[in-house]
């Protein structure tokens, strides 16, 4: 609850300072400072001290995942102000604006992280939209930027419609908004017996969530938005928000998953959608030459990976999501925080970057082998909690292998950055000075990463005490 | 404390290696680094020692950072220990761009090595098997040949995909345990039935053999020899195909019985066929490199298919030749090296006559040659025979297919020495010189292990003794 009335009040704050403050970074600190006591609050009611109490008639609960959630999702925020936060001030004039509706945006995430019922899902959805459109388009005079907005708000709008088709199904069904109601096994159970209005009603649900995380067949916008939104908010997208999705996507399917054993169909439902998801992911970065294109293809074929989580549905899925949105998220931020400030984007533009600036390359060269999967990084353990629950759960070794066969296939283009900036020659540019705060920052972030590719059990310990 | 001191001797030397600015210092400090690696691995033969290592890594997950020593890992751990300063010294006149770089990748691809050789948990094993290609990698495409980029990617994407799959075999594994650990106790005591067995063996061959490289998943290899810096090509041909070899001996038989079993036979046909086609190409190559890499697929033809016959005399056999066919691999290596960087050519049509130039190189290639077609008084003749008799014992017919290479083996070897070192002396060669000192040096150590341990093989007969699995 703290996080979510803080966030929001956190956003009010900054939209005000922008007419207190006139000296534009200064209005990044504040946001800083304002994150920092998002992160207190959410941590203080994580140990059950100075907590916010609202009673929300049962329609949110706070429980340890959620909460330790939270806390991933504002730390990685932290990180992506720190590095990013001049990029930000960058893109337009209403500096203030972007960052309080990045606040608007966690609220949401927040709210997504503890729904308890269909209802507050959909409020916690839309919260985490709507800014969104809006950042697409920051960049106001850009023809790209412009295009990708409204792209992504029909798109956004029609999912939304398809979803509140399938919350009124579900409601239909089951007579009730709750996830306690048993709303997952009746509808489940439908597959198999007459009842048409549940498992309809939770197809619609899950076509939606499927387009919101960008999960193939439904990820036409992903790329274009991606592509067409202003760097930096890019990061902001493909990660945190993503991340945030995914969560919710996961405990509205699979959070009650002792209430029902997946049927055969649902299994095979997941079992398509993920190997389309890492299919067209994956094929189609390795024929980018843009870097920024290439990761808004390989965000979807990440995403097939976390969807793993959702098919297993374990013990060790639900560690294994956090760590996977963790890693995933660090390295993509760092990756981006570099991106903005590269003078050409393609990826002959990362020619020779080993040369001109070898902390930026050094750094890199991790968040990408964190993104592969290699060991000695965060990205492995990721990969490793997400194999190890498929096998688990003792569904068809299949699946695995075409998993694993599809992440040498992210190797192939996540190295092609790497072959660029150390074994080809050129003069990588930036297109600013790059200062010495925003190289340790990198240095941290990297640290962090294989840190973690060593002890992954030093994150999931905060979830277990 | 040993096995400790071996993996971060390595590990810190490196990183030290990375922050040295000046060329030199660099080169020595490897220098010093290995041979410091190798007195401590000297120390890991005494047998009264305690060489396990154990400790707490990840408790949840149920594996430990456990290390131990017995005779396969310490004749493997010897050969690592032994190749780096070797290699470090018989390549100490080439000069490298930032060599502080290249030392010190060079270096963790050690500690990536010894880890393998000495991991007693699967998911340590799992990382150092990883730790060891990854510098290999920045390696090959920093500082070697012209198609360096392509070719040492074509070698990554393949050994990860092996890696990937050997992943997945192991988790299987995992969960298959009563405790869920990764400890090798745990996976040797599992009873798996016939039709798991079946599928978990090729996850894990699969890996193995990429890295081997078996027939007909060799096809990066030869490429990759050719581009990588010497000094690499070393590395990879002496000590990094071995950790295929062991990773059999260790991981996969004891583990899958039945399947070997089953498909021991399959793999023995694979093998003996990527002999005899790896010999027959080998005799048409015109460039020195090619020639010893597809001579090195042959041999390791060999001990995979006296591995899988299963009778003792071949695995003692396969045991004695990994460490012998690693000294040799890597005395032609040197030479090959030595030549390339003298005169700047690699190919026989442009060599001959070297012999009346370079009479120690030539009579040093002679004995290592020798010991390549596996003649008796050299080190290969006493391991070569125990895996023939192995094989025979297994299948005289596939034990006589498999001689053929033996001739084929003498035809290319000493087709070698001949065009390099006999004949009319070439433009190239017509004003070589002797190679430089240290070079003859090392040259002139390894002849001599060369010898001792053909004359007298018995210490590692006898440190074959004591592996227990």
């Amino acid at each position: 609850m703290n996080a979510i009335i803080l966030s929001a009040l956190c956003g009010v704050v900054m939209m005000f300072s922008g007419i207190l403050l006139k000296n534009k970074s200064s209005i990044k600190y504040v946001a800083i400072a304002a994150l920092l006591v998002l992160l207190i609050g959410n941590l203080l009611q994580f140990y059950g001290i100075f907590t916010i109490n609202i009673d929300s008639k049962n329609l949110l609960s706070f429980d340890r995942p959620g909460l330790f959630f939270n806390s991933i999702l504002i730390v990685a925020t932290l990180i992506y102000f720190i590095l990013s936060g001049s990029d930000i001030e960058k893109v337009g004039l209403d500096v203030a604006e972007y960052f309080s509706l990045i606040f608007f945006v966690l609220c949401g995430a927040t709210i997504l992280t503890s729904f308890n019922g269909l209802l507050m899902f959909f409020i916690g959805i839309e919260i985490l939209s709507i800014p969104l459109y809006i950042l697409t388009g920051a960049d106001k005079k850009n023809l790209k930027s412009n295009e990708a907005s409204l792209k992504y708000f029909l798109m956004g709008a029609f999912s939304t419609g398809i979803m509140l088709m399938g919350i009124t199904l579900v409601y239909g069904a089951t007579g009730s908004f709750g996830l306690q109601s048993n709303m997952i096994k009746s509808a489940v159970t439908g597959f198999e017996s007459a009842g048409i209005l549940g498992p309809v009603g939770l197809v619609l649900l899950f076509i939606s969530m499927c387009f919101k995380v960008s999960a193939a067949p439904f990820h036409f916008w992903a790329p274009d938005v991606y592509d067409g939104a202003p760097s930096v908010f890019t990061s902001f997208m493909a990660t945190i928000v993503k991340a945030a999705g995914f969560f919710a996507f996961i405990r509205l399917f699979a959070a009650k998953s002792t209430d029902f054993g997946p049927g055969p169909a649902w299994t095979l439902i997941l079992y398509v959608i993920i190997v389309l998801t890492l299919l067209i992911g994956n094929i189609t970065a390795v024929f980018q030459q843009s870097v920024k294109r290439m990761l808004a293809y390989s965000s979807i074929a990440q995403a097939g990976f976390m969807l793993f989580a959702l098919y297993s549905s374990n013990d060790f899925s639900k560690e294994g999501i956090l760590l996977y949105t963790a890693a995933y998220s660090f390295a993509t931020i760092g990756i981006f925080a570099i991106l903005v400030k590269m003078e050409d984007y393609s990826l002959d533009g990362y020619n020779g970057l080993s040369k001109s600036h070898p902390v930026l390359a050094a750094t890199n060269t991790v968040f990408f082998l964190s993104l592969s999967g290699i060991p000695l990084t965060a990205g492995f353990f990721a990969k490793y909690y997400m194999l190890a629950s498929a096998i688990k759960s003792g569904g068809p070794i299949s699946l695995v292998i075409i998993a694993v066969l599809f992440a040498a296939v992210s190797v192939y283009y996540y190295f092609k950055v790497i072959q660029a900036m150390y074994f080809k020659e050129g003069n990588a540019a930036t297109n600013q000075p790059i200062t010495n705060n925003f190289k340790v920052g990198l240095i941290v972030l990297a640290a962090i990463i294989i840190f973690l590719g060593i002890y992954p059990t030093s994150l999931l310990g905060f979830y277990y005490f | 404390m040993i096995p400790l001191l071996l993996i971060f001797i390595p590990v810190l030397s490196a990183l030290i290696a990375f922050f040295l600015k000046n060329d030199n210092s660099a080169k020595n400090w490897a220098l010093l680094a290995s041979t410091l690696t190798l007195v401590v691995g000297l120390f890991a033969l005494c047998p009264h020692c305690n060489l396990t290592f154990d400790a707490q890594w990840l408790p949840v997950l149920g594996a430990r950072f456990s290390l131990s020593l017995d005779g396969l890992s310490k004749m493997l751990v010897l050969l690592t220990a032994i190749s780096f300063p070797v290699v470090f010294a018989a390549t100490y006149n080439n000069e490298y761009k930032q060599s502080n770089a290249f030392y010190g990748l060079m270096l963790l691809s050690q500690a990536g090595l010894m880890g393998v050789f000495l991991a007693s948990d699967c998911l340590l094993f799992y990382f150092f098997w990883e730790l060891a290609l990854i510098p290999v990698y920045f390696l090959c495409s920093i500082w070697g040949g012209e198609k360096r980029i392509a070719v040492t990617f074509k070698f990554f994407i393949y050994t990860f995909v092996g890696s990937l799959l050997m992943l997945i075999g192991i988790l299987y594994l995992y969960f298959q345990t009563p405790d869920h650990s990764f400890a090798i106790k745990s996976f040797y005591a599992l009873k798996l039935s016939a039709s798991q067995q079946n599928l978990a063996f090729w996850l894990f061959f699969i890996a193995f053999a990429i890295k081997m490289p078996i027939f007909p998943l060799h096809t990066w290899q030869p490429d990759a020899y050719e581009q990588s810096p010497a000094a690499v090509t070393m590395i990879l041909s002496g000590v990094m195909v071995k950790m295929g070899i062991y990773a059999v001996i260790r991981w996969l038989i004891p583990i899958f019985p039945l399947a070997t079993e089953k498909f021991g036979s399959l793999i023995i046909i694979l093998s003996v066929i990527g002999m005899l086609y790896a010999s027959l190409i080998a005799i048409k190559q015109d460039d020195v490199k090619r020639l010893i890499a597809y001579s090195s697929i042959a041999h390791i033809g060999l001990m995979c298919a006296a591995l899988f016959s299963m009778n003792t005399i071949g695995w003692n056999g396969v045991l004695i030749q990994m460490f012998n066919h690693g000294i040799n691999v890597i005395g032609l290596w040197i030479v090959a090296d030595a030549i390339e960087q003298k005169l700047g050519t690699r190919k026989f049509s442009e060599l001959g006559g070297l012999a009346q130039k370079a009479p120690v190189l030539a009579t040093l290639l002679v004995i290592l040659a020798f010991a390549n077609v596996a003649l008796p008084l050299t080190n290969a003749f006493v391991g070569e025979f125990l895996m023939f008799n192995g094989l025979f014992q297994y299948n005289y017919w596939i034990a006589g297919v498999a001689g053929i290479s033996i001739i084929l083996g003498a035809v290319y070897t000493l087709n070698m020495v001949q065009k390099i070192f006999y004949g009319q002396t070439s433009p190239a060669t017509q004003n070589a010189l002797e190679i430089k000192g240290n070079i003859q040096f090392i040259l002139i150590v390894l002849v001599i292990v060369v010898l001792v341990f053909g004359v007298y093989p018995q210490p590692l007969i006898d440190l074959t003794k004591q592996i227990h699995p």
